[in-house]
């Protein structure tokens, strides 16, 4: 093709000139795709740099040990030498307490974090008033989230009580790196002196409590070599180590991840838009009959003809995906501002070339390679259509083993595939979401088949004859019931699909938090507290729902192999071909309690629940029930023996039943529930849920609490509800925005489906205006015919989108799924009404059309 | 310089094989202007496809210009039409996006020759149009958009030139108009004219009339001398 002269290249652009405006509407339909793509890959880019740039802020130093219980003596030993070779440490205690405002009385729920003198190392704390941050070392200060200041109706200067310390509020915080909007949302942080953490008498036996040290390491010391003469030492003794280069690399780990989702979502959007462009091309090409024909005629060789064609298309194609690109890029700069609360850095947005071409390149493949199908036709036109017009579809008939069109077909395949490869998780994912595709354009061809069929057989010389001829235009020669059927209802299919799946992924959060009994959660409750605790409670009127007792303990060998023979493994290693018992699970500090009956919140899933015997009498080797999913991580089946380590002391158990839990119900869950009498007199804590029906009690009952145990913290389950609910409806707006958008992709598509068969039908319309049809009649055909187009494509992507609906929801994001009829109904009855309105408006040219100018051109 | 040997064209109509044009045979010579001329349905559209190499035949030979039709691949064809045949037809055939001096170029920009433009204006005002080469064809009357048409024809200097009832669509006296220009073309330029027509006055004004009926050839004025037997 390249070897044309230079005039067929500016004949392509001359011929093009009517025909732009409206071969670049078709094109338009993978703008929209484009535009997700670019903006997906444009954002995650950003984010990833960001990340890579604030990583130390986000850490606040260069390399972290956590632990849930005071440092080993081993560890202290190490911050020692550290400390003695110069490195700077500087320490976090992040434990949960009650604070107390006395001035207004206001009780919340809070996150108190106690900082050495030199935290953080990287990144700045701004605070309200500024530049406060410098005094809180002066004394028994306290900076808080505003959050904190709202809720307890206080003001900078108030004093604050936590447990049994006092301190004075000297300012609020308005930015601290490495923290999501989100994270405050359930306790709010109060920063005290480290020093001062004594005074609260808070952290005592058992409770919650974390403990980190940051270190900062000389400048270019790199902190992956520096921690590994000790790293394995640490992790031996449940420290947990961190260098800044984990945490960039697990944080950006998520936004991929993340931006992989959005990206298949986008993905998909490029793929209805290719079919879009193939409906539309088809339709520009059966308007470009005669023109071809009379090339032909002129001496244009088929190559010149799709030469001409394919440069018109791939040029609008391009400026189709461009458009997309540059929306891309606006929806990039937008897209900070929408995700402030979700994201735990400042993103930098700016202009990542590498995403916009790959957008460009992409967008304009997909674009040409769909076009490519319908424009191949045209080197069939033969030129003997100048002296006798055959129907467009018998002129633009193409043998199945014509070579070329195989060609297109298989590289448009391979395209989707390759396409997928590059957006999807996993390869299995992409040939399964390729197949998924696959199947759904199959069956939509055999639905289009089993109509053109049905109406052939169906058609009942009774019926009006609008109807009849309405139906009969599905199944006469030149039908297009396939094309349109397929476009709509791939349509249709995406867009139920999306929403299925958001619908069902939601649900569980909705479902449970409303079924939950309780909504006071008392914890951190010490032995000799509960029946004091219990009777604050009843007294007040409330219903104490369930009390459980906990007790701390960690795993010490599984099937006689100790855990330290088992994790040697500390550096990121690369992927064994053994599945590895998950180390995080490993290394956790359980907080498990004991009971004689399963909860309502739970249900065995394996085995079963304990012997009647195991709970009378004490054995040696104790009967436990463990969650499903920490099962699978510690690769443990029923009767393996897990050996715990409570408090010192190792209780061998077995495992006779798995139990699955709904996490998202706020009650009391545990991984490990006990037969009692294996724990029965280990040393234990209380977690208490109470129902307390009036919301202003809540706050009274607190209050009442932690004046008689301020070491007692309380969880308003209500106002976490009200959270989640924040955080689902946010999420789930996200979710529609995208089935939104989707929609929006669909738009362009149907109008392009519907057009390709609009032109056949105008002639039809003038031809039977002239022989004498009414308009209303004319638009009573037209309605049949896009009725029972719409209503197939409608009710075909529907089923499917159940069937892929399920199988994403089942397969990928492991829940239960139930389809909720009404919503996917009322989406097929949108596709139908559209497909109404835009056959009706492509119908329209048949009322313009005079016979006589419509006449000529037929 | 165009010969039919034979030249049968049969189509299948269901299971029933219907023969649209039966053994025709006949020769032209360069510089002829010839009419085609018969009733409704009596194969004259068919003949001219076949002729000027649109279609092939079922069986029989084409020859036009020392290439015999029959045995040239469908582009062979096309690119001896972009040579040597020029066509006018009834219903005009200009592409409508495109301007009428514009239109004029195309088979010169098909073939990559230099000097389109300036050689399309030449033709436009050749034929009477002089300042309207930038009008679309949907700006210009049936007469005007014939006469681009027939510019477009002879873009080539094409060495044949079919017409397929040029001014079918014309009325009589723009009918006549079209037909001079025609005529004076070919006598100008050399270039042989096949007409199809079923006009028998304007019929009457060709070199020579070849009648058909019901697809066989019923009457020849240029026979026997030119008959091919």
């Amino acid at each position: 093709m390249i070897g044309f002269p230079r005039s067929v290249w500016s004949l392509a652009w001359r011929e093009s000139r009517t025909a732009r405006r409206r071969l670049l509407l078709y094109m338009s339909s993978i703008s929209l795709g484009v535009a997700a793509l670019v903006a997906i890959d444009s954002f995650s880019a950003n984010i990833i740099q960001s990340v890579k740039d604030q990583s130390r802020a986000l850490m606040g130093g260069d390399l972290s040990f956590d632990s849930s219980k005071p440092f080993p003596a081993a560890a202290d030993s190490l911050f020692d030498s550290l400390s003695h070779h110069g490195i700077a440490l500087a320490r976090v205690t992040t434990f949960p307490s009650m604070a107390v405002v006395p001035r207004t009385a206001g009780t919340r729920f809070a996150q108190v974090r106690g900082v050495t003198d030199n935290y953080p190392f990287y990144g700045n704390i701004v605070t309200e008033p500024a530049g406060r941050w410098p005094l809180l070392r002066q004394g028994a200060n306290a900076i808080v989230d505003p959050s904190l200041l709202t809720s307890l109706n206080a003001r900078v200067g108030d004093m604050l009580k936590l447990g049994f310390g006092t301190f004075t509020i000297i300012a609020s915080i308005k930015d601290v790196p490495g923290a999501a909007g989100i994270a405050e949302m359930l306790g709010p942080r109060i920063f005290i002196p480290a020093r001062y953490i004594a005074e609260t008498q808070l952290l005592v036996f058992g409770s919650t409590a974390n403990r980190t040290v940051l270190a900062k390491l000389p400048a270019g010391t790199d902190p992956d070599n520096f921690v590994k003469p000790f790293k394995k030492q640490m992790e031996n003794q449940q420290v947990r180590l961190r260098t800044v280069t984990q945490t960039e690399m697990s944080t950006t780990d998520a936004i991929e991840n993340l931006s992989n989702f959005i990206g298949i979502v986008g993905l998909v959007a490029l793929l209805l838009g290719g079919i879009g462009v193939a409906s539309g091309v088809r339709a520009f090409v059966e308007r470009k009959i005669d023109t071809v024909a009379v090339l032909r005629c002129l001496g244009a060789s088929s190559g010149q003809v799709l030469a001409i064609y394919v440069a018109q298309a791939a040029a609008m194609g391009i400026v189709g995906a461009a458009a997309g690109a540059a929306l891309g890029v606006a929806v990039q700069f937008i897209l900070p501002h929408v995700l402030t609360d979700f994201l735990p850095i400042d993103v930098h947005v700016s202009l990542v070339p590498s995403a916009v071409f790959t957008g460009l390149a992409v967008g304009g493949w997909i674009a040409l390679i769909f076009a490519l199908r319908p424009l191949l036709a045209l080197r069939n036109v033969s030129p003997l259509q100048t002296l006798r017009r055959d129907t467009d579809a018998n002129v633009l008939r193409m043998r199945w083993t014509d070579a070329p069109r195989l060609l297109v077909n298989a590289s448009l395949i391979l395209s989707v595939v390759a396409i997928a490869l590059t957006r999807a998780r996993t390869t299995k994912q992409a040939f399964s979401m390729s197949a998924a595709t696959g199947v759904a354009i199959l069956a939509l061809a055999a639905s289009a088949a089993l109509l053109s069929w049905a109406a052939r057989k169906g058609l009942r010389t009774r019926w009006p004859y609008v109807v009849r001829q309405g139906v009969a235009n599905l199944y006469r020669p030149g039908n297009q019931t396939r094309a349109v059927t397929l476009a709509l209802g791939f349509g249709a299919f995406l867009v139920s699909t999306l929403y299925l799946v958001q619908h069902n992924i939601l649900r569980r959060f909705t479902v449970a938090a409303t079924e939950s009994r309780g909504n006071v959660v008392f914890f951190d409750i010490q032995q000799d507290q509960e029946r004091g605790l219990d009777s604050i409670v009843r007294s007040s009127g409330h219903e104490v729902v369930q009390v459980a007792p906990v007790v701390t303990m960690r795993i010490s060998s599984i099937n006689g192999k100790s855990v330290t023979e088992m994790n040697p493994a500390t550096d990121r290693q690369p992927q064994q071909a053994r599945p590895r018992r998950a180390p995080w699970a490993l290394r956790r500090e359980f907080r498990s309690t004991y009971r004689d009956k399963p909860a309502s919140s739970e249900t065995i899933v394996e085995g079963k629940w304990f012997s009647d015997s195991s709970l009378k009498v004490p054995r040696d080797t104790g009967e436990i029930s463990l969650e499903d999913g920490i099962a699978k991580e510690l690769l443990v089946k029923l009767g393996d023996i897990i050996t715990w380590n409570v408090q010192g002391v190792d209780i061998p158990t077995r495992i006779t039943s798995l139990r699955n839990v709904t996490w998202t119900r706020f009650e009391p869950n545990f991984f490990v529930v006990f037969a009692p009498p294996v724990l029965r007199g280990a040393p234990n804590q209380y977690v208490m849920l109470a129902q307390v029906k009036d919301p202003p009690a809540v706050a009274l009952l607190q209050r009442a609490v932690v004046n008689r145990f301020p070491n007692v913290s309380s969880i308003d389950l209500t106002a976490i509800k009200r959270t989640v609910d924040r955080i689902v409806s946010r999420v789930s707006l996200a979710i529609r925005f995208i089935a939104l958008f989707s929609l929006a992709v669909a738009i362009p598509v149907l109008f392009s489906a519907v057009a390709a068969t609009g032109r056949a039908r105008v002639r039809e319309g003038v031809l039977l205006k002239t022989l004498g049809a009414t308009r209303g009649q004319i638009a009573k055909i037209l309605l049949a015919e896009y009725s029972l187009l719409g209503l197939l494509g409608g009710l075909t992507g529907m089923v499917l989108s159940i069937a892929g609906g399920w199988a994403v929801v089942r397969y990928i994001f492991k829940v239960p799924f139930a389809p909720p009829f009404a919503p996917v109904t009322g989406i097929a009855a949108v596709v139908v009404g559209l497909t109404l309105l835009i056959g009706l408006l492509a119908g329209r040219d048949v009322f313009k059309e005079t016979p006589i100018t419509a006449l000529r051109e037929v | 310089m165009l010969i039919a040997r034979d030249v049968t064209k049969e189509y299948m109509s269901g299971e029933q094989k219907i023969a649209v044009l039966r053994d025709v045979s006949f020769a032209i010579q360069q510089g002829d202007f010839v009419a085609i001329v018969g009733p409704s349905g009596s194969g004259k559209t068919t003949l001219l496809g076949l002729l000027a190499g649109l279609d092939t035949p079922t069986r029989g030979t084409v020859v036009l210009d020392d290439s015999d039709l029959t045995t040239l691949s469908e582009n062979d064809r096309a690119r001896l039409r972009g040579e040597k045949v020029g066509f006018v037809f009834q219903s005009f055939q200009l592409i409508p996006t495109l301007t009428a001096q514009e239109n004029v170029q195309v088979p010169l920009e098909l073939r990559g020759t230099a000097g389109a433009a300036d050689r399309a204006r030449e033709l436009i005002d050749r034929v009477g149009l002089t300042g309207r080469g930038h009008h679309f064809p949907t700006q210009l009357s049936g007469g005007e958009q014939q006469r681009v048409a027939i510019a477009r024809a002879f873009a080539n200097s094409p060495k044949i030139l079919f017409a397929d009832e040029p001014t079918g669509n014309l009325d009589n006296a723009t009918g006549h108009r079209i037909f001079e220009l025609l005529q004076s073309l070919n006598s100008e330029g050399g270039s042989t004219v096949v007409l199809v027509t079923h006009d028998i006055s304007l019929a009457s004004r060709a070199s020579r009339i070849i009648r058909l009926l019901d697809g066989a050839v019923v009457e020849d004025s240029g026979a026997p001398s030119a008959k091919f037997a």
